[in-house]
Order: C-alpha cells, then structure tokens, then sequence
C-alpha cells in the first residue's frame, strides 16, 4: 500500500508570531518555518506503517511556495521516499486555502492511487481543520479524523479518535483519509545519515495550474490583531497580602 | 547577533536540516535532564545510545564504521547545537569519543575498528582518550606509562589522570611508551585497553565544574592487552596526538564561544526584563555596553574559527600556519567565554551567584577550557613557534 502525507510548511511553534503593521496578517518574512507538527506526526506514522511492512511507500507533498522543498526535505531525512512539490504561491504571504489544497491532492490522489491519505488534523498556521475533511468528501472516501491511534487491518483502518467523553475507535474501509492529532506518536529526529540520503531522493516539482486549480484566495481577511496584552503579575508576600489583593479587586 | 539560520558558503542545506534536528534533540533530550546528571555526577548510557542513533557520535568518520563522513562544519554544527543546554560536561562526556575513537579509525586494524569503534559511533560503548599523567600533562613527550611487548601481548603499567569518561568508558585509548629506552617523542604508541582489562582500577575525580562528566584517575598494573591491540605504528604515536590535538582544540574554540553566547543569551534576556533604577538594566549604557562587548567577542571568536575551518578544508594554508591559527583561535575563544561568563554574572547580580542560573555554571566551566586540550600557555607557545616568533 502506498501512503500518500501532505506536509505544509508553517511559521515555527517557537517563533513569537507579530502582526503586520497594516493588519493584513502575520509577518512572514525572514521569520522561521518549518513543518507543522501535526504533519510530522502524519509523516512518523507513514514511516511506522512501512516499517511494520504494512505499507511499502511513503509518499510526501506539499503546496504552497517553492521554499517548502525544506520541508519535503525534511520529510525525506526523516524516512519518506518521495516528494512531490506543487508550486501554488510566489508570495510567503499567500495561504492556499483548505479547498484549493484539497482539490490539488485530489488530483495527485488520482494519479498515485494511495491506499491512505495520512494528514495532520490541522496547520498551527491558521487552525482551519477542514483539508482532510474536504478531500475525503471530493474523493467520496471514508475518513477517521483526529486520531490517537491507527492500525491497518486489512482492507479497514481501524481508527481510534480522540473526543469529549474518551475515546471512541471506529473501523473505515480504505482507501481512507486519516488526519492524526498530538498523541498518535513522537515523532523522531532526522537523523544526520538520513539527512544525506535525502538529497539522492527524488523530489518532483508541479504547479497548481498544471492540476488546473486556481490556488487563489476566497476569503478576505478584513483584519489581524494581536492578543491584548496582559498586564504584568504581582508577587505576593503573603496569604493575607494576596487576601487584601484580592479583596480591593473585587474578586473576593 | 549572528544566527545561523541560512545557507552560506560555510553550511549547506544539510548542515542547516541537521541543526535544527539537534536542536530539538537537545531542546527535549538533553537540556531538561542537565541539572540532574549534573547531581549525578555522569550521563545515563541511554544518552550515548540516542546521540548515535541521530548520527551526532558519526559526524566526521567515515561510513565503513557507521559515520556519516560529514565535513568539520557538520562537527561545528553538533558542537554548536550540543552548547546549548549549557552544560560543558555535558559536552565533554558525551564526546569524549571524538578525541578517543579518531586514532583507532584512522590507524587501527580492521579487527579494533570493527570491535571497538563501530559500537561507539553506534552510542553502544563509550571510548575515551588518555595522554595526561599526573606527572604532567602538557608535555607529553615526557609521558611515562610503559607498554612493554610479552610475547603477543603488551604489559601495560602506569598512571592516567583527569581522564574525561573515565570511570564509564568501555575503551581506553592510551598513549604509552612502547620503547622504555627511547627518551621523548620517538618511544610514544597508541594502544587500545578494553576498560574491563584486569589490572586496569579507576578513580574518581570531584571537579570545580563538569560535574556531569565523569573524570578518572587510572592505574594500569600490569594490565595485558593483546598485542594486535597497538593502534598504527610503534614509535608514531606521538605525531598521531599532535594531529588529533588540532580537531580537538577546534572543537573547544567552538564550544567556548557557543558557551559565551549562552552566557550572552540569558544576560541580555535578564537586562531586558529586569529594573533599576527607573528603567531595565539593558537601558543603562554601562549595561548596554557590556552586552555589545560580549556580542563582538563573540562574533570576532566565531569568525576567526569559521575561517580557519574552511581554509584547512581548501588546503589553503601550510600545515604551520594551520596549526597555528587553531592555538591562536583556542585562546581567542575561551578569552570570550571568560569575559562573556564573568559579565553575564556581573548583569544578573545576585541572581547570577545561585545555582541555577546557567551563567552560575559556565562560570564554573571556563577554567578547564583554558587548561584542558592544551593550556593558554601552551597554546601561546606552540603558536609562536609555529610562527617562526
Ligand atoms: C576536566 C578535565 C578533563 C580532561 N580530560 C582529559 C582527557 O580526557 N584525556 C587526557 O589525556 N587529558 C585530559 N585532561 C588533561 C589536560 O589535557 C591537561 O590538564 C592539560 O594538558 C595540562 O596538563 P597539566 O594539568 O598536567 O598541567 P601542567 O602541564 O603541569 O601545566 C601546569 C601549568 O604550567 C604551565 N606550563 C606548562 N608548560 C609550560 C611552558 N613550557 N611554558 C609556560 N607555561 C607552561 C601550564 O600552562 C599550566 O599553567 C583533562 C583536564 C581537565 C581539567
């Protein structure tokens, strides 16, 4: 079974992340990237399943800017065996919406012909949650979202997600799209071996006009602001002090 | 400040995709853990292990030995990346193999390269290098252990002190004297000791700073290593220390000045938030001036080092000028890192006197930078020989 990973390339979960002085967004420039760490997650358990021989090929893509080509890089060191990049966006600025990428991985889903599409369960970018759902409504495909666990059985994935009350572990016939939330696995490092065979390993470059999709926005964003800041803690002597705090703030 | 976040002519998009693994690496597998191994005196095996799997203990050997034949700006990075938890002996212990295991890949037979520095570039086994004897330590042409032939075996006897890994190793690279009559340099071999040699007793060390490397004093008595144990040529082994010296003082330029930038990070974090007098410390030109004069140490360390590096690798120079140059960028660094740890304590006050402040500890650790891998002194003398001063 192959596996096909889409990877997306985000501002690093480390960086502090600043508005643009016009609002339109973040600050994108000169900032650090790298993969989403959901995606990682997605990356590791492809990975997994080829080890465990029950996959024998983990393919990675990724859509959006030509620099994402570090992040498919990325996937490689730590173990994929291909990658494929859709150039949709000149500019780091341009986010490709959930849509416009499903609509692309549709298209590369009908030429490689995956058994499972493995995708994080969302970009720590902008929170969407929606790619993975709407690729298994355009391919008519079963899905099992957010999961914490993952077993192929067969022709079925059985799926164990992660919801309000517990857990809850269902069986969906594959080809399936899977996205994975954060405790499926940790995912490893890339080790510095590995990091050198990446470079042999093929790395294919598309367009998203090749697919015949337009990549372009739908959603305006009318404006992006920064949290309100909070205002700066006191440290307290004493239980009575943090008493009478309290007291002349009305919280008691 | 210099942040190597981009390809130059000095790191390639590997380089740059193996940083920011190790970064991580260390982030979550070595940096949490410090304070405790610093108690406990020596790092748990399972490090060793982890380090090997992501290829830190095989960057610069070749692959026939599981390396991944990474050039010095790979060895830069892990050096670099590593620095960043703060802990020197951390450093030190986990590399103790990089100045230990060199001589038995580049001069070993296959049997030693295949019984012993396989295991350790895999993180299995834990090697470490012993030149220094407590009758001195920088003139190692003195060096007095005996390695005496006995039919195919050599009988080991002597002394090793301040060995880095010591009481964990599980192989000794031991500088010996093969010939008892040959005064100087020209008696000197490397021969390879299995730690579990009979004979062979160990000591530990308390240290001012390192803690949570494990320092040993050794005894070899009568200690009997088969004599396909010899590592290269008899008689050569002075010349293969001189050259394995070079990295390793390389090495140490890179971390002293790695450690300088920790001691800056967290001066200028704290200058930033902390107040005085009306305003942050990184208000008051007196502080302000101290954190700049720390960054161009720094800088100027990093640069000089960088440049070496890259002119020994495009065979640029003569081996005297390189040589000299390593001295010179030893002393460079380490002068940065004791000016950079002594005024990060100075900015963090009282603060900067406490156990747990990371400047508290490099503070500690400046010392055997300046001593270990060839004094300031001697540095300065090698350099002006080399020279021609
Ligand atoms: C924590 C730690 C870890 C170490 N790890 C190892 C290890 O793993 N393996 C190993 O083999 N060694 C190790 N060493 C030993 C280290 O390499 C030696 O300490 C160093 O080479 C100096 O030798 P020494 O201590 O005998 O000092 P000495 O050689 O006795 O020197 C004492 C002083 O005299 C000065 N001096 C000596 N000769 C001259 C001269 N010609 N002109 C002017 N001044 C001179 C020196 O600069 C120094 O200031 C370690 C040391 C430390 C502190």
């Amino acid at each position: 079974m192959k596996v096909l990973v889409p990877v997306k390339r985000v501002i690093d979960y480390n960086v502090k992340v600043r508005v643009k002085a016009d609002g339109s967004g973040v600050d994108l420039a000169n900032v650090k990237m790298s993969m989403n760490p959901f995606d990682e997650i997605a990356v590791e358990e492809a990975i997994r399943l080829k080890e465990a021989d029950k996959a024998d090929e983990v393919v990675v893509v990724s859509i959006g800017v030509k620099q994402a080509q570090e992040t498919l890089r990325t996937a490689l060191a730590m173990g994929a065996d291909r990658a494929i990049l859709v150039v949709a966006a000149n500019d780091v600025h341009q986010d490709i919406e959930p849509l416009a990428v499903a609509k692309i991985l549709k298209a590369i889903v009908d030429e490689e012909q995956p058994g499972l599409v493995l995708a994080g369960k969302q970009a720590i970018d902008n929170d969407m949650n929606a790619t993975g759902q709407m690729l298994s409504a355009l391919l008519g495909w079963s899905q099992g979202t957010f999961a914490s666990e993952l077993d192929i059985d067969g022709d079925k994935a059985v799926v164990t997600r992660e919801v309000d009350g517990g857990l809850q572990t269902i069986k969906v016939n594959l080809p399936a799209v899977v996205t994975v939330d954060l405790r499926l696995n940790e995912p490893r490092y890339a080790s510095l071996p590995n990091i050198m065979k990446a470079k042999k390993k093929p790395l294919d470059e598309k367009t998203a006009a090749g697919y015949g999709v337009d990549s372009s926005p739908r959603l305006e964003v009318v404006k992006t602001t920064e949290p309100a800041t909070r205002a700066a803690g006191i440290i307290v002597g004493s239980v009575d002090e943090l008493v009478s705090k309290l007291k002349e703030a009305g919280a008691v | 400040m210099y942040e190597n976040s981009t390809a130059d002519r000095y790191f390639t998009e590997e380089h740059q995709a193996f940083r920011q693994s190790l970064r991580s690496f260390v982030e979550r597998e070595m940096t949490p853990y410090v304070e405790e191994w610093e108690n406990l005196g020596r790092l748990p095996r399972e490090l060793f292990r982890k380090a090997g799997e992501v290829g830190i203990q095989g960057v610069l050997f070749p692959e026939d030995v599981g390396g991944s034949n990474g050039d010095f700006f790979m060895q830069v990075v892990v050096t670099e990346e590593m620095s960043r938890c703060g802990a020197g002996g951390v450093c030190a212990s986990l590399g103790s193999h990089s100045i230990g295991i060199p001589p038995v890949v580049k001069y070993g037979s296959e049997e030693l390269r295949r019984t012993f520095a396989i295991p350790v570039i895999r993180g299995e086994k834990i090697a470490a290098l012993a030149v220094t004897e407590p009758g001195g330590g920088s003139d190692v042409a003195a060096l007095r252990t005996t390695a005496i032939r006995d039919g195919d075996e050599f009988v080991v006897n002597g002394e090793k002190t301040f060995i880095t890994s010591g009481m964990q190793a599980d192989v000794f690279t031991v500088a010996v004297r093969t010939d008892p009559d040959a005064r100087g340099a020209g008696g000197i071999s490397f021969l390879l000791v299995p730690g579990e040699t009979r004979g062979l007793q160990r000591h530990e060390l308390k240290k001012m700073g390192w803690w949570a490397s494990d320092t040993a004093q050794l005894s070899f008595s009568d200690c009997r290593v088969p004599a396909s144990y010899l590592i290269g040529e008899e008689g050569k082994g002075f010349k293969a220390a001189m050259m394995n010296f070079n990295s390793e003082r390389l090495i140490i330029a890179v971390m002293a000045y790695s450690m300088a930038q920790v001691c800056y990070e967290e001066a200028l974090a704290w200058a930033q938030q902390r107040r005085a007098f009306g305003s942050t410390l990184s208000e008051h030109q007196v502080i302000r001036h101290k954190l700049v004069d720390m960054a161009a140490r720094i800088d100027a360390a990093r640069c000089l080092t960088y440049d070496i590096i890259w002119r020994h690798m495009h065979s640029l120079d003569p081996l005297n000028l390189y040589v000299a140059r390593t001295s010179m960028a030893k002393v460079t660094a380490t002068d940065a890192m004791k000016f950079c740890a002594d005024e990060a304590v100075q900015i963090l006050g009282g603060m900067g006197f406490m156990r747990g402040t990371v400047s508290e500890r490099i503070y500690r650790e400046v010392k055997v930078l300046t001593i270990g891998g060839g004094t300031d002194e001697v540095m300065r003398n090698l350099a002006a020989s080399q020279l021609g001063i």
